[in-house]
């Protein structure tokens, strides 16, 4: 496997506040790794940070080797992203703002590549309706056809499941595990629900107060912080009562990793051998 | 930052075609109100060419100024507004993450600006032929010069407010309408420098535009000596061109530093 996400030793602060401290982490190809930590914990400076928005104090981030704000085009040919915070323009078709991002992200065949991925998602019905005609959950589907355009090998997925019916949400998730597994995506994901990030990140990096106080599988977590379920570990570190403190995560990052390394090749080897 | 891919900013194009063409409010915007200025300005200096007077010139001069004038606000809008349009519809961020450059951003709303120029000195000449017997032809070739120098204004004026809403974020917004017309009493657009205060006309020097207004007027009235006034303007638009995009840049690099880009596009 080869790294494509590496940060090292990361850290931002604007004027007196310290959103991201001393951070380092490395997200190997075809890793589904989930960023956790409530609000302010630092996860969406980190995100923007990944996505070239935001230029951090101190430390260095590479992806695919190179930097994402001094090599941004080179990172965002071969990345998406989606958020359900983001909109196209709402009185464009779907079929037209999906048009305009292939034609951005230098698709070839476009009409080919829209059409597979509205089917796909089974939001083809919707190719003509106005983009700000659709429900949250329509919303959330074409936003992730956007996001797979380009054939990305990185998808950074800021809360796509957010204000989603249970429903919608586990058909989004089935989904996003079926494309992630075909296509061995590496994705960085973002989430308050813990049913999304136990069902599908391979890997768990908790922050809190602009540190990564826990990292490892969303069992390994619950395991080691004695709670019994990643929503307890998240309620706790939110409280500040954990039963067992965490180890801090920066030293023992190396392991921590080539125990991930570990797992992914064993789930690779189990996957293979299933049968068809 | 200074790559330009012509696809990718044709993509650009093609978006705010379509999102342009979907907006009655927008192209009410363009085609309505300078129509409306035409109207109300071209039938005032009628009126008082009716009452007789020693400025036979009055109205071709104002239909010229308005003409023109319309070419630098649309052409400053068309960046301005065209940013504030996508931070409100949240669709910022999706630009700002797709493998666009600031270069390609800014060259897509030059390129707007050219067609939506294009489009209202059209409509507006022909509007001003048949109303008021205004050849805008008359101009002869000083007419391509003059309506560069106008639109590079609009330009880096555009960027200007663009790169001062990244620094000030929506307190600053207002500014995309208002720059434009806190210019047009400085740069002469319906009167000659000379009725300025003398002060205000040193000032007014320093603004392309009056360059621009005063060698349109001196060729309409029939003068053949516009090339110093061509040059000047040129020369300013150049120099603040420069100017501004260095400031742009060093905003966005700001924005990025502080936050404030992921903050307003998000």
């Amino acid at each position: 496997m080869s790294a494509v996400i590496e940060v090292r030793n990361l850290a931002k602060k604007f004027d007196k506040a310290t959103a991201v401290e001393d951070i380092s982490f490395t997200i190997e190809k075809g890793e589904f790794v989930g960023l956790l930590g409530q609000n302010g914990a630092g996860k969406s400076t980190t995100i923007q940070i990944l996505l070239g928005l935001i230029t951090p104090t101190s430390g260095d981030v590479r992806i695919f080797g190179y930097s994402p704000w001094k090599e941004r085009v080179k990172v965002l040919e071969r990345s998406n992203f989606s958020s359900a915070y983001v909109a196209m323009p709402p009185n464009l078709q779907v079929r037209e703002n999906l048009e305009v991002f292939a034609r951005l992200y230098g698709v070839r065949n476009r009409s080919r590549k829209i059409d597979e991925l509205l089917s796909l998602f089974a939001v083809d019905h919707l190719a003509r309706k106005m983009t700000g005609a659709l429900s949250s959950g329509e919303s959330t589907r074409v936003n992730l056809c956007k996001a797979l355009l380009n054939d990305p090998e990185l998808l950074l997925l800021d809360e796509p499941t957010a204000s989603l019916d249970p429903d919608i949400a586990d058909k989004v998730r089935g989904l996003l595990r079926q494309i992630q597994k075909e296509r061995g995506l590496t994705v960085v994901y973002t989430s308050h629900n813990m049913t999304d990030v136990e069902e599908l990140c391979h890997r768990v990096l908790f922050l809190h107060r602009g540190r990564i106080i826990a990292q490892g599988t969303p069992g390994e977590i619950v395991e080691n912080l004695g709670e019994s379920s990643l929503e307890e570990v998240f309620i706790a570190i939110a409280r500040d009562t954990l039963k067992i403190p965490p180890t801090p995560v920066s030293k023992k990052h190396d392991s921590d990793a080539e125990v991930v390394r570990g797992k992914l090749s064993e789930t690779a080897e189990r996957e293979n051998e299933e049968p068809c | 930052m200074l790559t330009v891919r012509p696809d990718r900013v044709a993509g650009l194009c093609y978006r705010y075609y379509l999102v342009l063409s979907r907006s009655s409010f927008r192209v009410m915007d363009i085609v309505f109100w300078p129509v409306m200025d035409l109207l109300v300005w071209g039938f005032v200096s009628n009126y008082f060419s009716s009452l007789g007077g020693s400025a036979p010139q009055a109205v071709t001069f104002l239909v010229g100024g308005i003409i023109f004038f319309n070419v630098l606000y649309r052409a400053q809008q068309s960046i301005s507004v065209s940013f504030l349009e996508d931070l409100w519809s949240r669709n910022l961020l999706s630009i700002f993450v797709s493998p666009i450059t600031v270069a390609e951003f800014v060259s897509a709303t030059y390129v707007v600006g050219v067609a939506q120029a294009l489009a209202v000195t059209l409509i507006m000449s022909v509007m001003a032929a048949f109303l008021y017997a205004f050849n805008m032809l008359s101009l002869s070739w000083y007419l391509i010069p003059l309506f560069v120098n106008l639109l590079v204004m609009g330009w880096w004026l555009g960027l200007g407010t663009t790169a001062l809403i990244l620094r000030y974020g929506y307190q600053a917004e207002a500014l995309a309408w208002a720059v434009p017309f806190l210019l047009q009493p400085v740069c002469a657009v319906f009167y000659p420098v000379s009725v300025l205060p003398a002060w205000l006309q040193t000032v007014a020097w320093f603004v392309p535009a009056t360059h621009v207004f005063e060698g349109m007027r001196h060729i309409l009235a029939g003068g053949n000596q516009c090339a110093v006034y061509l040059i000047k303007a040129s020369l300013l638009n150049v120099l603040y061109w420069v100017a501004t995009t260095v400031f742009f840049g060093a905003m966005i690099s700001r924005a990025r530093e502080r936050g404030s880009l992921a903050k307003i596009v998000t």
